[in-house]
């Protein structure tokens, strides 16, 4: 039987992690509301430059440009986009695991697969299982994720891809559901797979294009590359957040459930302690008489 | 006939303008270009430069980073990196860039790699001066 003190300490260090965990939880949830706005400001840009895309591929045979055509299964490159931080649930060993997953099963038939890693703790989790295979760790980049940033990242693996060091390029990443609900998402970003063509326009009158056809799709074709590993990456951090907004909730929940359970315990406690007193001086009293 | 564009402005972080106008002068890849209503359907890519608009009496000016545009029925489009109006121009910031990319400039060999980076660099704090000593 633990005695009074130990159970009154037992509850203060509960209660100091129960604020812990509720400030991390308002934290989150500032930074989520920060987040889904970033996301959903950097969709009109993504849909417009999709939306030029179809219409270019519409008019005209758009293969043959270099990020367009398969190049078989030769290498491959993953990237993993998970946080720096802990303390969010299943958010990080979700993704990692499907990367592992992925480079184990091996589906599409690949020589080999190597990973690129964005955030910490992909690469802590990953090291001691896949670790040959990681050949580029970025890390702090997520929590303020910038257009800049992703364009390095494209540009890294529209280089890589040109000089035909991989194959075939493709992002793991949470996509953002809802604050409670994150899918673990694979996307292929290199070869650029051929837009469906939805709607035909009936003025199908050919553009005039500046400088040429084949500059402006080879710059916007990379371009395509950047704004999709931008996407995932908001789309990581608002899942971050949100990840880390429920686990902390449900974590505050259970420290003042345990409060309960540890203040009913201290008071059963003390009442006992109270009853063995009265007793002991009621029949020191009696033997008295 | 339409006698008005719409003109979208979009980058990777907001959408920046979606308004009627008149004209509008973008900075082409092979040259600046004016584009009227009925303009024919075209794709072009932009380089760093000022893109001026004008509704009514009043022009707009502003400063672009690479990017493209697409007419197409009187719609024009504009994805670019960033777009500053001239109001949003920090002078001082760009004249301290111009400075430090001039100085630069005057040190490095042409074939360095960070050459290239420092031109671009000085054509973008040039342009930013351009446009906020114009727009006001």
């Amino acid at each position: 039987m633990p005695s009074l003190k130990d159970i009154k300490k037992r509850i203060s260090s509960v209660k100091n992690t129960e604020q812990i965990t509720k400030a991390m939880k308002m934290v989150a949830a500032a930074k989520l509301r920060r987040a889904q706005e970033a996301a959903v400001a950097a969709r009109p840009y993504a849909e417009k430059l999709h939306a030029v895309m179809s219409n270019l591929a519409q008019r005209e045979e758009a293969d043959g440009h270099a990020l367009l055509s398969q190049r078989g299964t030769g290498r491959a490159l993953i990237v993993l986009m998970t946080a720096d931080r802990g303390l969010c649930g299943g958010f990080n060993a979700n993704v990692s695991k499907e990367a592992e997953r992925m480079i184990r099963n091996n589906e599409h038939g690949f020589d080999d697969i190597d990973l690129m890693i964005i955030g910490r703790k992909g690469r802590d989790f990953l090291k001691n299982r896949v670790g040959d295979k990681i050949v580029k760790v970025h890390e702090n980049i997520t929590s303020d994720a910038t257009y800049k940033t992703a364009q390095l990242i494209g540009q890294e693996i529209v280089n890589d891809y040109s000089e035909e060091k991989y194959d075939a390029v493709y992002v793991i990443y949470n996509a953002f559901q809802s604050a409670i609900v994150q899918n673990v998402t694979v996307e292929r970003v290199l070869p650029i797979e051929p837009q469906e063509t939805e709607t035909i326009k009936e003025n199908s009158v050919d553009y005039l294009y500046e400088p040429d056809r084949g500059d402006v799709l080879s710059q916007l074709l990379p371009k395509m590359v950047e704004v999709q590993i931008f996407r995932a990456l908001l789309e990581s951090n608002a899942s971050e957040q949100g990840a880390r907004m429920s686990s902390m909730d449900s974590a505050s929940r259970n420290a003042a459930e345990m409060i309960g359970k540890l203040t009913l315990q201290y008071n059963r406690a003390r009442q006992a302690a109270i009853t063995k007193e009265l007793m002991e001086i009621i029949s020191g009293a009696e033997s008295i008489k | 006939m339409a006698d008005k564009l719409k003109l979208e402005m979009v980058t990777p972080y907001k959408q920046v303008l979606s308004e009627e106008v008149d004209e509008i002068t973008a900075p082409g890849f092979i040259g600046e270009l004016g584009i009227l209503p009925d303009h024919t359907p075209l794709l072009t890519t932009l380089k760093v430069g000022e893109l001026t608009y004008k509704n009514g009496n009043e022009s707009f000016h502003v400063a672009v980073n690479w990017g493209y545009l697409e007419v197409e029925e009187n719609t024009v489009t504009v994805l670019v990196d960033t777009a500053e109006r001239a109001d949003e121009i920090d002078l001082a910031r760009a004249k301290a860039a111009l400075g430090r990319a001039e100085e630069a400039l005057k040190t490095l060999p042409p074939e360095d790699k960070k050459y290239m980076i420092m031109e671009a660099a000085l054509q973008r704090a040039l342009i930013r001066i351009r446009v906020a000593s114009e727009g006001r």
